[in-house]
């Protein structure tokens, strides 16, 4: 793991962007999705600033999926926001998040500096493909399933009509969505169908880049393996998939790589064996995120997160770790190696 | 007891999502139910909860036999269950602040001089601090409001508890958290519970027993869900 590459501006394409050694395909060894210092601020009333995701340095290969884990409200949502460019109007970005589609000789494009009509033309649905959190509001209430699947087919393909619907079934079985459903409305479909129709429509565009916001959420056990072994097998056919999810066993069940965010800041990524299995997580917050599992010791962490706009100076977590020291609360700990914890 | 007898439910121009379910919970007990997606298990916790009226079968609460839903349920009832749904936000008033929304309970039954006195001990026992008490929905995290709304379900001191998918939305910490509120007011109290989630391995850990509710009707033509005992777990 070597998230925090000491390059300045990584924006050049090329071998010279990228020093890491990264395990990449031999092809193209730049990864799909590169942040660097990504910051979201929310500025609110009265002055108040929120900032919701804190200097986020992380890469995503081809073929390689990785689960953003947290609580509700640690801004991991609020990232998988700002790269597609739907943050609301009070939010203010900055850093890099560069996109790139591997074997293709155009330079990575930062999505956050894009304007909307590129973000609208060329990276929704096209270079990221996002697969909701809630399907139903994600689809049209007054048109079928088939109709809303043909129109991204056509618009993202320019298919013919008269292929149009060969197409679609395509597209839909793609994500496993049932035929013989394809005519149905979407207040007609269950919780999974739903889901699997929102997907079908994330992976029309070929995007190299897929973006699961807490894709298994209200899904029964049988659908979360589903829903996430197909993000898997899109990974294995070579996208880079980013999963953020606050389901601690979906994101073991598929992910290579595990990065845990806390009050804003990725506070550990690790490989998803050795986090799940030995040793475990090294931060103390992503431990005890671990042990609160009903299958482990089911113990929360005490306390609850700060709030994003009064964030203690030193470790965010100090209020609530058992082995914060005097440096914990003065000097913010800085990520290296792995983790972002003094005494990790 | 809390006896659900019989249960046949649904919604109108569909078959129903639930047929012939029966289900007792002996007080002090703590039920799990589990089933796929579509197969009742909300509906069933709706109609356990005075929400939904069945189409048959009855419900019987501490002997007394319903005949009521939703607003024509008795009060004396009604007061009997405590329920926490899914999502905060779908049931969490957007105009009140916390403190607000864990009071309206009290409020609305003409118990309102013991808010003072009960706000602070109820907003403690599931790990609010007072500072969250003067927010209002939107300023606060789903896992903050959950824990604002399984508050106001305890507000009134129900012998019955139903959680439907209370923790769903909600990362391990925090759910476990929310688990760790309610056992602590069941120690106290002596309520039952039925705690619907699709997690089995959450209700193994939390519940008493474990029952499973098989697929069901909704969309499709198969059998209705019913309730049968599979497994009995003791945590
Ligand atoms: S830096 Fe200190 S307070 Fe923060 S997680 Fe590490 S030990 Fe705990």
């Amino acid at each position: 793991m070597s998230p925090r590459p000491v390059t300045g501006q990584p924006t050049t394409p090329g071998p010279a962007a990228d020093t890491r050694g990264d395990p990449s395909p031999p092809t193209d060894p730049r990864p799909v999705l590169s942040l660097r210092h990504l910051t979201v601020t929310f500025r609110m009333r009265g002055g108040r600033a929120v900032r919701a995701v804190n200097d986020i340095d992380l890469d995503l290969a081809a073929g390689e999926c990785l689960a953003l884990v947290g609580e509700s409200g640690c801004g991991k949502s609020v990232l998988a926001s700002a790269l597609l460019g739907l943050l609301p109007g009070n939010a203010v970005v900055s850093g890099t998040a560069l996109v790139h589609s591997p074997g293709t000789p155009t330079a990575p494009l930062d999505v956050l500096s894009a304007p909307e009509k590129t973000l609208a033309t060329r990276v929704r649905g096209r270079l990221i493909g996002l697969v909701p959190q809630s399907p139903a509001a994600h689809l049209t209430p007054v048109r079928t399933v088939r109709s809303q699947l043909a129109e991204t087919v056509r618009e993202l393909h320019g298919t013919p009509r008269a292929e149009l619907r060969a197409a679609t079934e395509r597209a839909a079985a793609r994500a496993a969505f049932p035929p013989d459903h394809l005519d149905h409305y979407p207040h007609q479909l269950s919780g999974g169908l739903a889901q699997r129709a929102a997907t079908a429509a994330a992976l029309v565009g070929d995007a190299p880049l897929l973006l699961a916001d807490e894709p298994t959420t209200g899904l029964d056990r049988d659908l979360v393996e589903h829903t996430v072994d197909e993000l898997r097998r899109h990974a294995d056919a070579g996208r880079a998939v980013l999963i953020v999810t606050h389901d601690l066993v979906a994101a073991e069940r598929v992910a290579d790589r595990v990065a845990v965010m806390y009050a804003g800041r990725i506070v550990e990524i690790a490989p998803a064996p050795s986090f799940f299995g030995e040793p475990g997580p090294r931060h103390p917050y992503a431990h005890g995120l671990l042990q609160a599992l009903p299958s482990r010791t089911f113990v929360p962490v005490p306390g609850m997160p700060p709030e994003l706009s009064r964030l203690p100076t030193g470790c965010a977590f100090a209020p609530r770790c058992g082995r914060a020291t005097a440096q914990c609360t003065t000097t913010l700990p800085a990520f290296t190696d792995g983790t972002a914890c003094h005494h990790a | 007891m809390l006896e659900l007898a019989h249960l046949t439910a649904g919604y109108p121009g569909r078959p129903p999502v639930l047929r012939d379910a029966c289900l007792t919970i002996a007080p002090g007990e703590a039920v799990g139910l589990q089933g796929p997606s579509g197969c009742g298990k909300s509906t069933l916790a709706r109609v356990a909860a005075l929400l939904h009226r069945p189409d048959h079968g009855t419900v019987t609460v501490d002997g007394h036999r319903v005949h009521g839903w939703r607003h024509r349920a008795p009060r004396s009832l009604r007061t009997r269950i405590g329920v926490v749904f899914q999502q905060p936000r779908q049931s969490a008033d957007p105009r009140l602040t916390l403190a607000d929304v864990i009071a309206e309970p009290l409020r609305a039954n003409g118990r309102r001089a013991e808010v003072p006195d009960r706000l602070p001990e109820l907003s403690r026992s599931v790990g609010l601090t007072d500072e969250l008490l003067t927010r209002r929905p939107h300023e606060v995290s789903d896992g903050q409001l959950q824990r604002a709304c399984l508050a106001r379900a305890l507000a009134l001191e129900p012998r019955w508890l139903v959680c439907d998918e209370m923790t769903s939305m909600l990362d391990a910490s925090t759910t476990a958290a929310l688990v760790g509120a309610v056992e602590s007011y069941r120690t106290r109290t002596g309520a039952g519970l039925l705690a619907v989630s699709h997690d089995d391995e959450l209700l193994t850990r939390w519940c008493d027993r474990t029952v499973t509710l098989a697929a069901g009707a909704a969309g499709s033509a198969g059998a209705a869900g019913s309730a049968k005992d599979l497994d009995t777990w003791t945590s």
